[in-house]
């Protein structure tokens, strides 16, 4: 058995706020770069350039990527020998976030209620996953997600006699709807299988994913870099102003699912992909 | 490739002679609103009352601003998705508004006022947000405090960077664009 106090928790959640809204992770910086050398609109690679810029101004002044600061996604793994003291976990959580909007100069982009929509002032609550695993250890994944790109994301229980073809035109004519809202070029989380739930937090896990790294399952990376291809083909390009890179890339996760089911859930997210991560 | 500079409010004659994929620096006046200030302002219009802002000639810039830290003008201030204004734009535009800036589609409606009342519709680069503060030299709240990042200031800006997408002739850069790079 193994503490961890809540204090420990706050102080990890609110620094990892702040790093992920102002530092982009170097896979999404390489993956840019890249996607510069790639496309072929004059337009398309000034913009990636301009986003290149951006995420230098934002690591170096320590201001927010991107205004919109998410919803703090927050997932936790937590090992079974590890003892939380001293409080709450999930309040921990909470005012971790509370502190590292507040102190980072973080907007807050959260209303009480969705028919009432008065700001909660402080981006709380948190949505939190939780996992229980074995060992000794508490790993803490912070994951702001923005509006804009969530938006535009879908979910389909297809029937399984469409197959992964119904798969296939299901996420592509998701990303081919968004066109420019989610601030192209994007990465595409898709989770199929599992239940209704289990696909969408697939999704999400799957925006987690170091960019690149394709799917440890050989037909779901198979599907990735179909998927990437067709996507790149369909001329939307960055900020959908027209160019080949429409997606940074497409990430699949799978899960067994019912006899009667095939669950797909594509979750959007823009080229700002914010998540870090500490092991407590 | 060429960019244009204009300066704010807009005459019909400045609005009439932007085609799509113009580049344009943009400075002068342009004032912030979203989901919820726009809630408001069409309520007032409704009501038969004044608006916080002039809109004859004007630019309004779809943006909820990150606060700014001590010291500085503004936090990052990248657009928002302009759709979810789609509602309240046509009554806008109607009464004078010149321009918007934003990101992603308009609906047919909004096409369609642009092109009847002589308005545009810009496109900043979304989530260049620490980039395009850079272009903004002064910021002011004028209306609705109490909403926060969605209350409506008024921005000074110089040479702040953006792209036709919707102009007076009904051209749509988003379906032109994806058309020319589709692969065949």
């Amino acid at each position: 058995m193994r503490t961890i106090t809540v204090d420990q928790v706050i102080e990890t959640v609110a620094g990892l706020c702040q790093e992920a809204n102002f530092r982009l992770g170097e896979d999404v910086l390489a993956a840019i770069e890249r996607a510069q050398d790639e496309e072929i609109s004059l337009t398309g690679k000034d913009i990636l350039q301009q986003l290149l810029k951006n995420a230098e101004i934002a690591r170096e002044e320590a201001v927010p990527i991107c205004q919109d600061t998410g919803f703090a996604v927050v997932f936790l793994e937590l090992g079974q020998d590890v003892h939380i003291a001293g409080g709450d976990l999930y309040a921990a959580v909470n005012e971790g976030v509370r502190r590292g909007y507040r102190d980072g100069y973080l907007r807050k982009s959260i209303v009480d209620h969705p028919f009432n929509r008065v700001n909660t002032g402080d981006n709380t609550p948190a949505v939190i996953h939780t996992r229980i695993v074995p060992g000794e250890h508490l790993r803490i994944i912070v994951a702001p997600k923005g509006g804009g790109s969530e938006n535009m994301s879908a979910l389909k229980m297809l029937k399984p006699a469409e197959g992964v073809a119904g798969v296939k035109k299901f996420v592509v004519e998701t990303v081919r709807a968004a066109g420019p809202n989610p601030c192209p070029p994007i990465i595409v989380g898709v989770g199929i299988g599992g239940t209704f739930e289990k696909a969408a937090l697939l999704a999400k896990e799957a925006l987690l994913r170091p960019l690149g790294t394709p799917a440890a399952d050989p037909a779901a990376a198979a599907l990735e870099k179909e998927l990437l291809e067709t996507i790149n083909g369909l001329g939307i390009g960055p900020q959908g102003l027209g160019g080949q890179v429409t997606a940074l890339a497409v990430h699949v996760e799978v899960h067994p699912c019912h006899i009667a089911s095939l669950p797909v859930a594509v979750n959007l997210n823009c080229h700002a992909s914010r998540h870090k991560e500490a092991l407590l | 490739m060429s960019q244009i500079k204009l300066t704010t409010p807009f005459t019909d004659a400045v609005v009439e002679n932007l085609r799509i994929g113009q580049r344009v620096l943009l400075s002068g006046i342009v004032y912030t609103g979203r989901d919820a200030a726009h809630k408001k302002m069409v309520e007032l219009l409704e009501q038969g009352k004044e608006l916080p802002i002039p809109l004859a000639g004007q630019v309004i810039y779809y943006v909820g601003p990150s606060p700014a830290r001590p010291g500085r003008v503004i936090g990052s201030a990248g657009p928002t998705t302009s759709g979810r204004m789609d509602a309240y734009a046509p009554r806008l535009i109607a009464l004078g508004l010149k321009g918007m800036i934003g990101k992603g589609k308009r609906s047919p409606e909004v096409i369609r006022a642009m092109k009847q009342y002589k308005a545009v519709y810009f496109a900043a680069v979304g989530g260049a947000a620490a980039l395009i503060s850079r272009s903004i030299k002064s910021c002011r709240v004028v209306a609705y405090p109490e909403l926060g990042p969605e209350a409506i200031h008024e921005l000074v800006v110089e040479d702040f960077p953006v792209i036709v997408v919707n102009d007076v002739l009904g051209g749509d850069l988003y379906e032109e664009g994806a058309k020319i790079y589709a692969a065949r």
